[in-house]
């Protein structure tokens, strides 16, 4: 046995040194010939910090857009440098640092926690445009060279919850479920107005199919862990929710819906390879018009928005395709339906006839859109019948806790 | 069954230790694990990306010394894993297994930050980063002396108390975070910066100065420490043989409690530079697994503080190249991930051809 084992490993090794060998006159035609970048986006070089890598839907949703935006622009790959794995620290700082040390004039940071340390790049680098994802500071900041971004996602989700809210109703319609059993589970990373914005309209959006609709939510306080955000999905299955949605990065609970059976709908990324059975529709944040847009706006030496809301109109806020081996019967027309009176300005998603806080009519809120560190509410949010979400910023500051939602 | 030796049957090869090796000789063999381990991970990269081995090797290097920024990034994350790995030193010596650096960091750097957010600048600078660093040191210690002074009284499992320190200390970071985030964001972000109050000063316009030049210190004085002093005399006692060292009167008890406060010490010490002269934040990915980093680069450096530059040099640089790595070739990091994951191999596999031989046996006719 060991004199095989010994042949083996000889072996082994002769044939690594081999391979080895043979690979290295093979070097030369790997440099590829170097494409001259298309018109005036020579002098661009893109820099993007990403929290996690291509494993979480959230980042590969930064990442893949990008790319897109790198093909399109005609880019070559070395005017694209991404950064995976970036924590919310002082490596944030360090990184940007090191791509302005290496010629990028533009650099996109995708993770709330960047924040900070984003902002102290761009103080020390005026020459250098700095866009940052989710962030609350920039349109009050006055840096010059720093720049937020976000999309009105709430609405891309509110259309998600209305395919949710067929399905159900196809439930409640076929009598699997009776209406006062049409609970649905949503698996949250950290209890903050992001989260709870993008909850919340997807409850409304359910809602306005099914009003007798209810919900239960919980928290992960992790942005990527497949294991939490299983179990949360299976701890919300076992409660009894009849379809479930997350504002996680992971696949974590799709899978464990795929396996109970549960129809899910995802966030950024179209999970029906993962779901073939359950996954029923993602809402996406397309971040291409964005990047094009600040990229442009560098190329020509422009300044751009301090602070910037995508919209369906812009192509930022996606429904992906419905999987319609999944989803209710008409489905595509209503949701068809729906968007059409939201960009009409006909339908408000946080109309505030549609929920009710502690039983009555929010008529008023005063949320927090200064974020000056004292988490104060700042700026009266309501008006015209309906609540103004990313409208006095980018970045949601709906954080309200509307009736038939239970936090788990 | 008249004769049992024919019937045994005889290894091709027998393992031996060595007495010992010249010093030129283990390095050779090292050198060569290494060099093995880098052809090994040269087909991987040709079979899984088709890349130029070379280029990557490179491309390796330049995440450590491609400019000076990254070289004092490299500095800064290298004293960082070498300050732990120095204070788990003295514990692992004394085979006292001490999983909970991890931790230990963790409470001091939330100590600092106590006092880095709430006192803030109502107290000159100096004297508000004297008391952070004051309390990240005590907070470290205490950290530790629970777990030992528990195993020392009552033989408690030290590496399942310390664990255990670990989770009590993230959950009290979260919920300090939670207390002082009220958004629910779980996001300190960049803590007093506009006032920098409690952050540590560049020295000579270098940002990291300080904390490179703190842990420089204290490798020195480790390596006095384990190895010229009294105390790390009674610690290798009472690593080699606690029974030894009760029969040659050295009171056991005290040695490990006095040894968990030097360990749980300088965590509280790195715990600090972290807070106050790195990220200035708190979150719980604060010590980013370099607790268990640690015990790697101390065992490889066998305990030996001045041999540990180098092996937490090897990781960082292997971690920043990793970076780098994906970067330049658009490639998942897990690919820098497996390939250091192999010359860590190699490495630490190579001792075993530094402490024992392998010999051919010989045909089994001398029986036994």
């Amino acid at each position: 046995m060991k004199k095989i084992l010994a042949i083996l490993m000889a072996l082994a090794l002769v044939l690594g040194l081999a391979a080895c060998g043979g690979k290295t006159p093979a070097t030369p035609d790997d440099n590829g010939g170097e494409t001259a970048a298309a018109g005036n986006y020579s002098d661009i070089k893109i820099g993007l910090i990403c929290l996690h890598d291509e494993n979480s839907t959230y980042d590969n949703n930064f990442i893949l857009a990008l790319k897109e935006v790198r093909t399109e622009l005609g880019l070559t790959d070395d005017q694209v440098l991404i950064k995976t794995n970036i924590g919310e620290d002082d490596s944030c700082l360090t990184t940007a640092e090191e791509l302005v040390d290496e010629g990028c004039n533009i650099i996109f940071a995708d993770s709330f926690g960047h924040e900070t340390y984003m902002m102290q790049a761009a103080q020390e680098n005026p020459d250098v445009q700095f866009c940052h994802a989710t962030g609350t500071h920039a349109h009050n900041a006055n840096i010059p060279n720093f720049h937020n971004a976000f999309a009105s996602i709430y609405e891309g989700r509110f259309l998600a919850g209305v395919v949710a809210g067929m399905k159900v109703k196809e439930m409640i319609d076929n009598g699997d479920i009776t209406a006062d059993k049409a609970k649905i589970g949503y698996v949250g990373a950290f209890p903050y107005a992001e989260v709870k914005s993008g909850y919340t309209s997807f409850f409304l959006g359910v809602r306005y199919i099914v009003p007798e609709a209810t919900m239960e939510v919980t928290f992960t306080n992790s942005w990527f862990d497949i294991a939490l955000e299983r179990e949360a999905a299976l701890k919300l299955i076992n409660n009894g929710c009849v379809l479930i949605s997350q504002h996680a990065d992971s696949e974590g609970a799709p899978k464990a819906c795929e396996e109970k059976g549960i129809p899910n709908v995802a966030y950024n990324i179209n999970t029906a390879s993962i779901g073939p059975n359950t996954a029923l529709v993602s809402s996406r944040i397309n971040w291409a018009p964005y990047y094009k847009l600040a990229i442009n706006a560098v190329a020509k030496g422009e300044n751009f928005d301090a602070d910037w809301t995508g919209t369906i109109a812009t192509g930022s806020v996606e429904l992906l395709e419905i999987n319609e081996s999944v989803a209710a019967e008409g489905t595509a027309a209503k949701v068809e339906e729906v968007k059409k009176a939201i960009e009409a300005g006909e339908l408000q998603v946080y109309d505030i006839t549609t929920f009710t806080v502690d039983g009555k009519t929010l008529d008023s809120y005063q949320a927090d859109v200064i974020d000056d560190g004292t988490f104060q509410g700042d700026t009266e949010a309501v008006s015209d019948g309906y609540f103004h979400e990313s409208e006095y910023r980018s970045a949601p500051y709906f954080d309200v806790q509307i009736d038939g939602i239970t936090i788990l | 069954m008249n004769n049992p030796s024919k019937n045994t049957h005889e290894p091709l090869f027998h393992i031996a230790k060595r007495n010992s090796m010249v010093w030129w000789k283990a390095w050779l063999i090292r050198g060569a694990a290494i060099l093995v381990s880098l052809i090994v991970c040269a087909v991987i990269i040709v079979s899984l990306t088709h890349q130029n081995p070379l280029e990557v090797y490179g491309a390796m290097v330049k995440g450590s010394f491609g400019s000076n920024r990254k070289f004092w990034a490299m500095l800064q994350s290298l004293s960082i894993l070498l300050c732990i790995s120095l204070a788990v030193t003295p514990a692992f010596k004394m085979k006292f297994w001490n999983l909970g650096a991890e931790g230990q960091v963790l409470f001091g750097g939330l100590c600092s930050m106590v006092l880095m957010f709430m006192v803030g600048d109502r107290i000159p600078n100096i004297l508000l980063i004297l008391s952070m660093l004051a309390a990240s040191i005590l907070g470290g210690i205490l950290w530790g002396l629970l777990p030992a002074v528990f195993k020392a009284k009552w033989g408690t499992n030290e590496s399942l108390f310390t664990l255990m320190m670990n989770y009590m200390a993230i959950q009290l970071v979260s919920f300090a975070i939670m207390v002082w985030v009220p958004s629910g964001s779980s996001v300190m972000g960049l803590v007093n910066s506009g006032t920098r109050a409690g952050w540590l000063p560049d020295l000579f316009g270098k940002k990291y100065l300080i904390n490179i030049l703190i842990v420089a210190v204290l490798t020195v004085v480790m390596f006095v420490y384990l190895k010229y002093s009294k105390h790390g005399y009674e610690i290798s006692v009472v690593g080699e043989s606690e029974n030894t060292a009760r029969y040659i009167g050295i009171d056991v008890k005290k040695v490990i409690i006095r040894t968990m406060v030097l360990s749980g010490a300088i965590c509280g010490l790195a715990g600090f530079l972290l807070v106050s002269g790195t990220n200035h934040t708190i979150s719980k990915e604060l010590a980013g697994g370099n607790g268990f980093t640690a015990i790697m680069v101390s065992w490889l450096a066998k305990f030996n503080p001045i041999m540990m530059v180098l092996t937490s040099l090897l990781v960082v640089f292997l971690q920043r190249g990793a970076g780098e790595i994906a970067t330049k070739f658009n490639l998942n990091t897990s690919l820098a991930d497996i390939l250091t994951g192999i010359i860590i191999f190699f490495i630490i596999g190579c001792e075993f051809f530094i402490n024992y031989k392998i010999m051919r046996t010989k045909s089994g006719k001398e029986g036994k």
